[in-house]
Formats: structure tokens, sequence, C-alpha cells
């Protein structure tokens, strides 16, 4: 009986049921669900070949990739060494941690939950926040670096709660005198994800691992570099390290050794003190930069993880720019710091020596009269004089009788507007005016009053500190030194006579009357017997004088003081320049230069003069800088905004901001300039107290405070 | 086995047992133990012991099954079924009274998992419903009215819980015993056609997020290679590595250093495949061959419908295991939670298939009892 489920179902020729049709039905189609498990069985039997034969090379190596765990060993880079071995930047063991983004669960929590296990500082943990957020997946973020053992292991027993987590041993930069080489050595940091996609070497992004990021560390990246090493480990789908499997060590970098004097460049930035400026010696027997401080400065080992916020805010608001390298990129009026070398063109050009020329405390060009820094005159002045008095009228009068050529081309061949072979990542050149770079760079033509401007180191002359160092050493041996900076680059420049013994002789002698005779730097007398130091004084006026006297009111608006010297007089040995930007004049400059010469001939002597100093300044330059820290980050910690993401980028702000400071002079180029006193002819004795009469007391900030002057009158 | 019988050699109780699927069976659970062993880190612990220990006590269980005699089983189908379902249903109670799902009940030290004894007893009952069910009716609604809801109501009960792969085990036995009982074949074909259909709309409104998951990540293993698609893709890892002849017993990186998840239950065929390659593999295949081969026969050599039903019924549950897993290790199915009869660690999946294997034990001696006659019933 047939009962159709469905009435509009396919109809079906009426057909008994009975046991026997359902028991065929049973039989066939039990076959047919036999055949298709057999096919079943059939396909699962060729995919298990399939994947074990035909796929089983791509999975046995999937399947040791797995297993292996290849971890690289981040070279140890070479040291910075002095010129007498001892380490400028170095590396000490120590345990860090580090952070790789795309491995990161939860990473608010787990950078919350580091900072809590390593007692980090909130502005730390909001930097790595920061970071963790704008890096790229697979490049590793420092946490911390110089951990205890206690907190390393405290930290490595947390690991599986915290994924993305990597502590390891391993060694990090130390620079032992800090910010005194800030500068001069730059910093090394993690590679910025465009250094990785330009060189995709998985070292690059190796935990741990850095980079030069300027300076000499940047400059000599290849040397120092080395050959990382290599650890194969087998390890579990949790991370954990079964077994090691080999190991080779890493194969150290390279060291450079330079010609700088560790301790000097030490002495010298710290020196500086409150001031902003920067210390350039070197050995003009071989041309050895001894010393390169520029101060203010940074702590390249607070910047090994790149530059923090709260310290990229405190750096860039100060008005001192610790930023700028001011050896390489500061440019300034050298002023009358270029009168023995306006001198030698003189000297040269067939001007006798002993003619003189009555100053008068000024001189008429054209329709506008040029004061001389001394109202009341010099009188008969003849070269020695002008000189050791710093007389402006005799150059006005005498380079207007030769004109400005001769005195450009001797400016270039002391080494102004010069740029150097040194390693280092960049230097600004200057200028040397002449009237073709002027017809070029302005359209106009060269006036007299351009050539009286040019000759006292003002109007659009602007010299780098270690030219004028080069100035200095050319003047004192009459040979083409040329500066080194590595102990492996050849001496040069020593066969190459630039000026005849005499005139060198005179020259030498005038200098050595500005500090031991009757000149404008009397203070700057070495204490001590037998070695007289020969220098020049420069005041380089930066505004106009309706905006600042430029001695006192805003800080920026203030003199340069500048001082070039070299030591013995009559059988040099060091030579060099020191640079006080707005310090209010030469009185600023030369003090610092008789402490570092002393410092160079009797240490003991030296740091004496340096401790009273520092005594008065509140420490060191670098317990200055940490103080001022501390406070910054108290102060305004919470609100900083974040820096660049790049370094690249404060580098480029950094330069910019030296190119337009650079200019500043630009708007008074034109002017009749009013040469400043220039410091004390009269002087005091050597052996005189060092210590400044006034100094800045307030470190934090550059606000108009006394300036470091001696005794401008 | 006969003719060793005949000689003597061999006394007849023991001539008489199933070997060719005996052996199968006994040389399987063996290599499972091997395989276990080495997944628990080459220990006869945690596995590989109570592996042993489970399928000792259920061969017990299984002599006692195929030894009952015909008449009580026709008897006790129906109360089985409905204790069965009860159980389900005390599930559901427990697991709303105790907050939050379960798929178990507890008695003492025995945790039973009701949904697995449901897969025999739907089989079971679906062949007593078909025996009872006069010949004329196949093809009536009376002839999938009832069967139906004896497949529906478990089935509800254990999607609740929620346990999906669990259902379509029921259904697919279920199902089975239906085409088998003579049903029309258009019928599947349309119910076929229609479940087709339904899928896009079982994607989106009946699963949960964790099992739309797994079928994303089936259709597609790269979308999520360290989430839902890395079971499977170091389940193939681990197949593919091992190569013809594997990386040797103990060797299996990818289950020692936990690469494979869950290397001694669902994955276990690939722990397997990787220690003992492309041939470990074939031999398992072989063993499960044969005793699905043993089951047809059963079935084939039933003297009535009831058998013929109950041991196609019991095979195909086996088989759904079987195939399910495997296509599942080998990257061709959504990864679920179904083990490996006989290799897989786990009580429950050993309890189900050795119930199915005492069932065809039972029915193979009923038929040696009492040989298929012609053309009678």
């Amino acid at each position: 009986m047939k009962i159709p489920f469905l009435q509009n179902g396919p109809q079906k020729p009426a057909k008994m049921i009975s046991a026997s049709i359902l028991r065929s039905t049973f039989d066939r189609r039990s076959v047919v669900i036999g055949a298709v498990q057999g096919g079943i069985g059939v396909l699962l039997a060729l995919r298990l070949g399939y994947l074990s034969v035909a796929e089983n090379e791509k999975y046995r190596l999937e399947s040791e990739s797995n297993r292996v765990n290849l971890t690289l060993i981040p070279p140890r880079r070479g040291w910075i060494l002095d010129r007498n071995g001892a380490p400028l930047a170095s590396n000490r063991a120590d345990f860090r941690v580090d952070l790789i983004p795309e491995r990161l669960v939860n990473a608010e929590a787990t950078i919350d939950k580091l900072g809590e296990l390593l007692s980090l500082e909130p502005a730390r943990i909001a930097d790595i926040k920061d970071k963790v957020s704008t890096a790229r997946g697979f490049q590793p973020v420092e946490v911390a670096s110089g951990l205890r053992y206690e907190q390393f292991a405290a930290l490595s027993v947390r690991l599986p709660d915290l994924p993305g987590v990597v502590p390891q041993r391993g060694f990090s930069r130390f620079y032992p005198t800090a910010s005194s080489v800030g500068h001069l050595i730059g910093y090394v940091g993690p590679a910025s994800s465009e250094e990785y996609e330009k060189d995709p070497n998985p070292l690059l992004i190796t935990p741990g691992y850095k980079i030069g990021k300027d300076g000499l560390e940047k400059q000599f990246e290849k040397e120092l570099r080395g050959i990382p090493g290599a650890r194969r480990v087998e390890v579990t789908a949790g991370g954990r390290i079964v077994r090691d499997l080999e190991t080779r060590e890493d194969v150290q970098g390279q060291p450079v050794k330079l010609t700088i004097d560790g301790p000097l460049q030490d002495y010298a930035a710290r020196r500086i003190g409150l001031e902003s400026g920067s210390v350039v010696v070197m050995d003009c027997r071989t041309g050895d930069l001894l010393c390169m401080a520029s101060m203010p400065s940074f702590d390249p080992n607070s910047f090994s993880d790149g530059i923090g916020g709260v310290e990229y805010a405190m750096l860039r608001d100060d008005e001192r720019v610790p930023l700028r390298n001011k050896v390489l990129k500061g440019l300034y009026p050298p002023g009358s710091t270029v009168k023995p070398m306006v001198s030698m063109a003189l000297m040269q050009a067939g001007i006798d020596p002993d003619e003189t020329v009555n100053c008068g405390g000024g001189l008429r060009v054209g329709n506008r009269v040029f004061g001389c820094w001394n109202r009341r005159g010099h009188g008969a002045t003849n070269m020695a004089k002008a000189i050791y008095q710093s007389c402006d009228v005799y150059f006005y009068a005498m380079a207007q009788r030769i004109g400005m050529q001769p005195i450009a081309d001797m400016a270039r061949r002391c080494g102004m507007g010069q740029e150097f072979p040194l390693p280092v990542v960049s230097q600004f050149f200057g200028t040397v005016p002449d009237p073709a770079w002027k017809m070029k760079k302005w359209g106009r033509e060269w006036q007299t009053f351009d050539t009286v401007n040019a000759t006292i180191g003002q109007g659009y002359m602007l010299a780098n500190p270690i030219q004028l160092a080069v100035m200095a050493s050319r003047l004192a041996m009459g040979k083409h030194v040329m500066p080194r900076l590595t102990l492996d680059t050849q001496p040069k420049g020593f066969d190459e006579i630039d000026f005849p013994l005499e005139q060198v002789q005179y020259v030498r002698k005038a200098m050595s009357d500005v500090v031991n005779g009757p000149g404008t730097a009397g203070r700057a007398r070495l204490p001590i017997p037998d070695v007289l130091i020969a220098g020049k004084t420069g005041t380089a006026q930066v505004v106009s004088l309706s905006i600042s006297n430029g001695k006192s009111g805003p800080w920026k608006y203030r003199d340069h003081g500048l001082f070039i010297f070299f030591a013995p007089y009559d059988n040099p040995r060091y030579a060099g320049a020191v640079v006080i930007e707005h310090g209010g004049g030469s009185g600023a400059a030369y003090p610092i230069a008789r402490d570092v010469m002393t410092f160079l001939f009797d240490p003991a002597k030296g740091l004496e003069a340096l401790a009273a100093l520092e005594a008065g300044w509140g420490g060191t330059a670098q317990q200055r800088l940490e103080r001022r820290y501390a406070a910054y980050a108290a102060e305004r910690g919470a609100t900083v905004s974040r820096p660049p993401r790049r370094d690249e980028e404060i580098f480029d702000r950094v330069e910019a901001e030296a190119r337009r400071a650079a200019t500043q002079s630009d708007a008074i180029a034109g002017e009749v300039i009013a040469p400043r006193p220039e410091a004390n002819p009269s002087g005091t004795p050597p052996g005189a107290p060092a210590a400044p009469a006034t100094a800045p007391t307030a470190p934090p900030s550059p606000a108009p405070s006394a300036p470091a002057v001696e005794n401008p009158q | 086995m006969n003719t060793l019988a005949a000689r003597g050699i061999v006394p007849e109780p023991i001539a008489r047992q199933p070997w060719e699927m005996l052996i199968p069976l006994v040389l399987l659970t063996c290599f499972g133990g091997l395989v276990l062993y080495s997944a628990g880190g080459g220990a006869w612990q945690p596995f590989a012991l109570s592996h042993f220990i489970r399928f000792g006590v259920f061969a017990i269980m299984t002599a006692v099954i195929a030894s009952l005699p015909r008449d009580a089983v026709r008897l006790l189908t129906y109360p089985a079924y409905t204790a069965v379902l009860l159980l389900l249903l005390a599930v559901e109670v427990v697991g709303q009274v105790g907050g939050g799902s379960q798929r178990w009940l507890e008695f003492g030290p025995i945790r039973i998992q009701p949904s697995e004894l449901m897969k025999p007893a739907v089989v079971l009952a679906m062949a007593r419903f078909y025996e009872t069910l006069p010949s004329g009716m196949i093809g009536s609604w009376r002839s999938v009215l009832p069967s139906g809801m004896l497949i529906v109501l478990p089935i509800g009960l254990v999607l609740l819980q929620p346990d999906l792969g669990t259902s379509i085990a029921i259904a697919f036995g279920g199902v089975v015993v239906m085409f088998l009982a003579g049903l029309p074949l258009w019928w599947f074909l349309t119910a076929g056609g229609l479940g087709v259909a339904a899928i896009p709309f079982i994607y989106f409104f009946a699963l949960h997020d964790y099992q739309r998951a797994r079928v994303t990540t089936f259709l597609d293993p790269e979308s999520d290679p360290l989430g839902a698609g890395y079971h499977i893709a170091q389940s193939k890892i681990a197949i593919g590595s091992g190569g013809i002849f594997g990386k040797g017993f103990n060797n299996g990186t990818q289950s020692h250093l936990n690469y494979l998840p869950e290397p001694h239950t669902d994955f276990v065929f690939a722990t397997m495949a990787e220690e003992w390659g492309l041939m470990g593999g074939l031999f398992v295949l072989a063993m499960y061959a044969l005793i699905l081969k043993w089951g047809w026969k059963v079935a084939s050599e039933s003297r009535d419908r009831f058998c013929a039903l109950l041991a196609a019924g019991a095979t195909a549950t086996i088989f759904f295991y079987i195939a399910i897993n495997l296509l599942m290790v080998m990257g061709m199915a959504p990864a679920k939670g179904i083990p490996l009869p006989w290799m897989s660690h786990g009580g429950s999946s050993m309890m189900t298939n050795m119930i199915c294997i005492g069932l065809l034990m039972m029915v193979n001696r009923w038929n040696r009892e009492a040989p298929r006659r012609g053309l009678s019933l």
C-alpha cells in the first residue's frame, strides 16, 4: 500500500514493496556506500602520498624552520680610542630588554607590566609606548639596558606571560666622558625602518643591535660594525630553548684611533662651563686635532635607544642648541682674530711692517666714518702694535691700499672658507667674501666698506672654530698644516711653506705681545714659567648697534667672543681656537684658552683652576646636565610633545637652524661696524687668579644674566 | 580460520572469532599506543598506558555486548535509546543548573558523555524501527516521520550543548540506516539539494563564531596562519615532513616541540605520520579498510533486516569518525574535535567505537549461529 509522502512527488509505477525487494535495495545501496567509503579511503591515501612525497621537501623545510631558531649575536662594536689608547667609546656588558612590537599581544598592558617590574619612570614608559605605536612591527624597541641581575632574573621568569619581550645579555655602548664627547663621537641607536629597507640585513632588526647615528660613530660605521655571531637553537612552539645546536662567536669591530687627547677633550668641554661655545686644539707639528669640544652638549649614553621625548624637548627648547656641533657647524664672524692673517697678506703684498698709520680713533671711508675700538686712538701704529693692540684703523687703511683680493686669497690659504678632509659627517665651511663672491651671491658691486669690514673679520666673513684653529697653526708654523683626526692618516702640508720665516717670527712676536706684552689679553698669560702663549682676541658683533650694545640684554644679541692662540710662542707646539657664542666679547674666550693650555702643559694646575670654577657652577657639565634633565622631567615631563620619529629629522632641523644662525650677521654686513672695546690692554701678571669675575648662576635657563666676561674694559 | 579449526589445531571457540577484524584492530590499537608513547615524550605516561588499559576494559565490554542474545537486544533497544535520551536531557539540566554548557555527566570517577552513547543507540533504534515497519509502508510518511523523530530529538539536545560534530555523526549514522532501509532515493537527493541550498543560511545564522572561523580557515588556511589555521598548517607540516619512511620513532619534532596541537587526540594521525611516514599512514588506512570491510561483510551476511541495518549503521558510524578525522588532519575538512578510532587518546570515542565493534561481533555471532536462509523473512 503506497501512501505517497508528497502528492506532487515524482510518479513511480505502482509496485508492491516486499521484503526481498528491500533486501536487494539494501544490498545495492550498501555496495554504493561501500564504494563511496572506499573512494574516500583512496582519496585519503592519495592525499597522504601527495603530502609526504610530492610536498615532502616543502614541509620538511617548514618543519626545520619551526624547530630551529637562528639568533644573530650582535657583534661587539669596535672601540673609539684617543691618541693614547684610552677609550672614548667602549662597550659594557649588561642585561637589556627589548620589545618586538609585532609579537606583542597586549602592548599597553605588557609595557605597564615591564614598567612596574623594572621600575621605569612614567616619561620613559610614555616614550616606549609612543615608539611601539609608531615602530614597524619588526623593529625592536629598547625598553631598558644596564639592568641589574635581579631585575633581569625577575623578568625572565615572567616571560611566558609576556610575549614579544626579549631580555638578553649583551653589550651596550659606553662613553666614559659622556657629554664631553657627545658632538665629536655622536651616538648609536637602533636602525630606523628606512635604514632597514635600504639594507635589509636581519642584523639591523636584531634586538640590541645599534648602528652609529651621528658623529664618528656614524662616519666609521663600517669599521666599527664587526661581524655578527650566530646561535642556532632548537625551540619549542612556546619559544623555550631545548638545546643549542651550534654557536658562532661574533667578531668585534675594528677600533678607530683618534688623534684626540681624551683628558684634554674632557677638560676643555668642562671648562667651557655655563657658556655655549667650542674649543679646538691642534698639535701644530702634526696637524693632530687634540680636542674638539663643543658645549653644551648631550649625553650620548642616554641616547643609545634614541632620543626620548623629555630629553628632546629639553634640548630643543634650549637657546644654546645643545644638539649642534659648534666645532663643525658653528659659523661666526671671526672678528679681530683675522688680523694676524691680514697682516700676513699685507706683508706678502709688500707692505713694510714698520710703516706706521696714525690712528686717531676712526677713519673716514667714503662718506662714513669707521671707528677704532679705541675711541681715543692708538696714535702712530705699526703692524705689530696693530696686532697686539688690535688697532682697527691700521687695518682699515692698509687693507684699502692692497684691496680685498689678496686678503681673501690669504684667508683661504690660512684655512678659512675651506672644507678639510676630515672623517666627519658634515662640516660647514663659512664664507670668505671677495668681489666675485658678492656679485654672485648678492648681485652687488664690492664696496670699499666691504673691504674695511672684512679686514676686521666682520661683514660677510664667517668661519668655524676648526678653521680658526687651523689658521692659528698655519700662522704659527708658516706651513700649510692640515688637520687630521685619525692616527692612521698621514700628517700633511708640512712640506708646503706658506710664509717666510721672518714674517712668521714677526707675527709670532706680535701675537705673543697680545698676551705677554702690552696687548689686549693680558689675563691669558699661562701660569707656567717659560711657556709663553701667543694669541689674538676677537669680538664679533652679531646685531646692529641699534638693537644691542653687545654686552648686556638678551643673550642671543650679545657679541661672540673669540680667541686664537698657539704656544710656546717661539717654538709652537700647540695651536687652537676658542669661540664663545654670545659671550659678550673676547674676554669670555681667552681665559678658557689659558686654562686649556695650562692643562696641556701642567694638568694638575689646570684641574685646580677648573675645580674652583666648577664649585661655583654647581658641578661638572655632566652633573649639571643630569640635574637639569631631572628638573625638566619633573616639571614638564608629562606634557612634552613627542620627538620626531626619525633621528634624521632632528639632524635636519638642527642643521637648518645652524645655517639660519650663521646668517644672523648678514643683516649688518653692510653697516658700519663699531668695533667693541678689546679686552684689557693693561693685563695682569702671570699667575693671577684664574677665576672669572662673574659667572652666570642659573644653569637651567639661558635667561639674561651677567655674561661671563672677565674685565672687558 | 575455519580450515584451521577443521584440522583441530586451534580450539573451535577461538577459531570462530572474527580474526580478520580482530587482528587489524589489535594491531591498530598497539600502533596507536606506540604513537601515544611518543606523543607522551617517550613515556608510557600519561597517554600510552591508559590507552591500553581502556582498550582492555572496553574489550571486555565488547565481549559482553557480543554475547547478548538476540531477543534481549530486540527487547532492550527502545528502553536503551530512551535511557540515553534521558541522559542527554540530564546533561542539559545539569548544565543549566551548574551554569554554562557541558557535555558530560559525572558518576563518581566515571565521566560519561551521553552524546557518544547516542551514536550506537540511534543506529540500534533505527534498525529496530525499520525491522518492525511493514515493507509496504516504505516510501510512506510513516516510514520517515517516527524514525526522523528518533534522529532529531537527540540531535537537538546535542546541538544545545553545543556540539556540531557529534550531531552530524549521529545524523550520519541515522541517515545511512534510512538510506539502506530502502527509502526512496529522490528523498535523499531532494534533502541533499535543500541542504546545499541552506549552507549559506546555516553559515551566517546558525553557526557560532568559532565554528565559522573553522570553516573560513578551512577554505583559506593562509588567512590566519597563527590563529585557527595554525592547527591544520602544523598538521600538514607534520605529515608532509615525515616523507616516505618518517623521521623515526620518538623523533617527531612537530609533536615533541609542541608545534602540533593536540598531538595525542585529534592530531594523532599527524604525530604518527611524522614519525612513520607514508608507510605508517598506509598501514593505518589498510587496517581501517580491513575492519570496515569486515563490517560490511557482517552486514551483508545478516539474515534479517535488523541485523543488516544494525551492522551497516555501526560500520558507518566507525567510518564517519575515521573519514572526518583523516580529512581534517590532511587539510581537507574544517578542524573539529573528532578523534581517530583506536589511536587517539580518549575514553569516549574508544567506548563508542568499541560498542560498535561489539554490536558487529554480536550480529556476526547471530549470523554464524543462524546463517542467512535464502529468501526467508
